[in-house]
């Protein structure tokens, strides 16, 4: 039971960073808007953190700095995508090529320095005895537990509010959305911009909490594998929970293999998460094979009112 | 249709823009800190100044497989250079963050063109380095860690396994529970023959401890070091060594409550109250020498293993939680190095399965220890054959 619990808080602590990022995709893919930038608003999260909290050592600036940035580069998606109606893919991977650049630039100064131990932990001690529940949930952080709260809301948000409604009917279709008095350009500008904020949250917590020095490249393709869950998860908040924490574990679990002293080299261990991508990719597209896909169905099409496609 | 031609057109033109200020900034920086990107666009512009006694400085450069920031492995090398750069009044070029893949042979032929002598401080850039030297005869090769030479082609490194063995002793001292971990880059002689070292350290004071070895198989990537140290400390260990270039581990270990060292650098600074201790480098005054002998025309090619004698291989400061009795034991081990009247590797010797690799009496060959590919009883872990 012990190593299933140190597993699980494993898995946690290093798929927090993903559920982040596809929470805010899922928001921004939602509305119709494809995005592939997150690896690169991961990274200027991250460095912007970094550099906010060693000069001012203080957390909640720090983490406000990296919204603030992604949201800025949220802003320019936005106008790529919904004003100029851009190709959504290419605008997207012109973030991601920009942030990886700018984040490497912006960091040299502080690589290296340790940010250890900035976000505090929300100490549950009554919890302590109660066997699996108080090792998994007794020492959590604030960002996991915001996190765990993020995906009720969105949840909530987007199944039982007219306002989720909304949102569905921006990015399933648009010309009726707009027949009925919704501002299209309006809600996609927004839902980019909250969306880049949360993905820009990721990166920072991926520096403050689960590797506490800023290094070049150091989110190595989470933000990639953000994208691909934004897709498992059927662009659904509460299936993206348990798809982040499913890929947080394959991070950990070939070290564990070591451990319990398996003769599998270790260089094999090491490709677990890839082939692991692989089948899921395979299983899924078997099983919902006869299923709609749940992507919303005006995906990367750009909106124009009164004009035909 | 016309409005969309037109937003494309503005779309691509504010593309090109974007991309046309992003390589200016990456250009300007160039000039700026003298350093090449990780493109691998070596920087060129290295002075080939006359010192005022006639003689030609040559041009020195350095490749680097992590940034100087790393704390650890690349910082060490970066010290070494300043220290030499210090010595003779001599620029040298970086490039950071190279890959030891056939990149590392582009950015080193780029170098070749227009320097004299080059460092490539990385096991991995061993064959690169042996081809470019191959095809620029007159360009000194340095490379760190290896076992191949060429006229024009040197190695060096040096006997890092004594100062493991120093930290073994500390372990075997410091731990509790008995369970000690290792977080290990790549199984390869230069990482095994000092968690052997490290291992037979521990043996000398705790014959009871174990010792268990996670391969991360990666010299520098926090996230992969941290997860393979936490997956340690999970397993009981509370007594950590990382043969890693960041101190990843040692900040898993505080988190925890435990103790760890890192490698190549002193970790202190990162989590004093965790430190245990580890094996340095002091790569300045050889790096002086070398430089030194291709102004004077002396290089010759070589196979130097430094050592805690010559100074190459240090032990870091014991960190502030550690008693002063196992400081003391510490000291005399070394001291005891430092006479030659310890070697690390002398028999009895067993390996893991219990077969005798080294009789009593006996002492290892340099050789030998270099192509070390077994552990010794008392480490458990598995070395892909």
């Amino acid at each position: 039971m012990d190593i299933f619990v140190q597993i699980v808080v494993a898995a946690i602590s290093s798929g927090t960073p993903l559920l982040f990022a596809t929470l805010g995709g899922i928001l921004i893919e939602r509305s119709g808007i494809i995005q592939l930038g997150a690896e690169g608003l991961m990274l200027m999260g991250a460095v912007i953190a970094c550099m906010t909290y060693l000069n001012t050592g203080n957390l909640a600036l720090a983490l406000m700095a990296a919204c603030a940035i992604s949201a800025v580069l949220g802003v320019v998606h936005a106008f790529m995508c919904v004003t100029l109606r851009a190709n959504q893919i290419v605008s997207g991977l012109a973030l991601t090529l920009f942030g990886t650049g700018l984040s490497a630039y912006l960091g040299k100064s502080i690589t290296g320095q340790p940010v250890a131990g900035a976000v505090p932990k929300v100490n549950l001690n009554f919890l302590e005895n109660v066997p699996v529940i108080g090792g998994i949930f007794a020492h959590l952080d604030i960002l996991t537990w915001f996190s765990f709260i993020l995906v009720i809301v969105l949840h909530l948000y987007i199944h039982r509010t007219s306002w989720g409604l909304h949102l569905r009917a921006i990015g399933d279709n648009p010309p009726t959305a707009d027949v009925m008095g919704i501002r299209v350009q309006t809600f996609r500008y927004g839902y980019i911009v909250i969306g880049s904020m949360l993905i820009g949250l990721a990166g920072a917590d991926l520096l403050m909490v689960y590797s506490p020095t800023w290094i070049e490249g150091m989110t190595a393709g989470r933000g990639w594998i953000a994208v691909a869950l934004i897709i498992f998860a059927r662009w659904n908040p509460i299936r993206a929970l348990f798809c982040a924490y499913f890929f947080g574990a394959l991070d950990t679990i070939g070290f564990r293999i070591q451990l319990i002293g398996s003769e599998i080299p270790s260089y094999f261990l090491k490709m677990i998460p890839y082939i692991v991508t692989i089948l899921v990719l395979m299983f899924l597209g078997w099983r919902n094979r006869n299923k709609p896909s749940g992507s919303p169905e005006s995906l990367g099409i750009p909106y124009i009112r009164e004009q035909r496609f | 249709m016309k409005h969309l031609v037109k937003a494309r057109t503005a779309g691509l033109a504010l593309l090109v823009l974007m991309i046309v200020i992003l390589s200016a900034c990456s250009s300007s920086n160039n000039n700026k800190t003298n350093e090449a990107a990780n493109n691998g666009n070596a920087q060129t512009s290295s002075d080939p100044a006359a010192t005022d006694s006639g003689k030609k400085l040559p041009r020195v450069a350095f490749v680097y497989i992590g940034p100087p920031g790393d704390g650890g492995w690349t910082f060490e090398h970066d010290n070494g250079r300043k220290y030499m750069e210090e010595k003779l009044g001599i620029k040298a070029d970086t490039v950071e963050n190279v890959p030891e893949s056939a990149d590392a042979e582009r950015v080193i032929t780029e170098l070749a063109q227009n320097h004299d002598i080059i460092f490539t401080t990385s096991f991995g850039y061993m064959d690169y380095t042996l081809n470019v030297a191959k095809k620029f005869p007159d360009v000194k090769f340095m490379h760190t860690a290896g076992y191949k030479t060429a006229d024009n082609m040197s190695t060096y490194f040096g006997k890092n396994y004594e100062a493991s063995y120093l930290s073994g002793i500390a372990a075997g001292k410091m731990t509790k529970s008995n369970v000690i971990g290792y977080v290990g880059a790549f199984p390869i002689p230069e990482v095994i023959y000092n968690i052997n070292a490290f291992a037979l350290g521990i043996q000398s004071v705790n014959p009871d401890a174990k010792l268990d070895v996670v391969w991360s198989n990666t010299w520098y990537d926090p996230t992969a070091e941290r997860q393979a140290a936490i997956s340690l400390l999970d397993k009981g260990a509370d007594v950590l060594l990382a043969y890693q270039d960041s101190p990843a581990t040692l900040q898993a270990a505080a988190e925890r409550g435990a103790l760890a060292g890192g490698n190549d650098s002193d970790m202190t600074r990162y989590a004093p109250e965790a430190y245990l201790t580890n094996p340095t480098w002091n790569w300045g005054p050889y790096y002086t020498k070398v430089v030194q002998s291709v102004i004077d025309g002396t290089w010759k090619s070589e196979q130097y293993s430094g050592d805690m004698v010559d100074g190459m291989v240090g032990l870091a400061p014991l960190g502030p939680s550690i008693p002063d009795d196992v400081k003391k034991l510490v000291e005399d081990a070394k001291a005891k190095i430092l006479s030659g009247e310890l070697d690390v590797f002398s028999g009895p010797i067993t390996d893991a399965s219990g077969a005798s690799k080294l009789e009593a009496g006996q002492t290892m060959s340099l050789e030998n220890i270099l192509e070390m590919n077994w552990f010794v009883k008392g480490v458990e872990g598995t070395i892909p054959q």
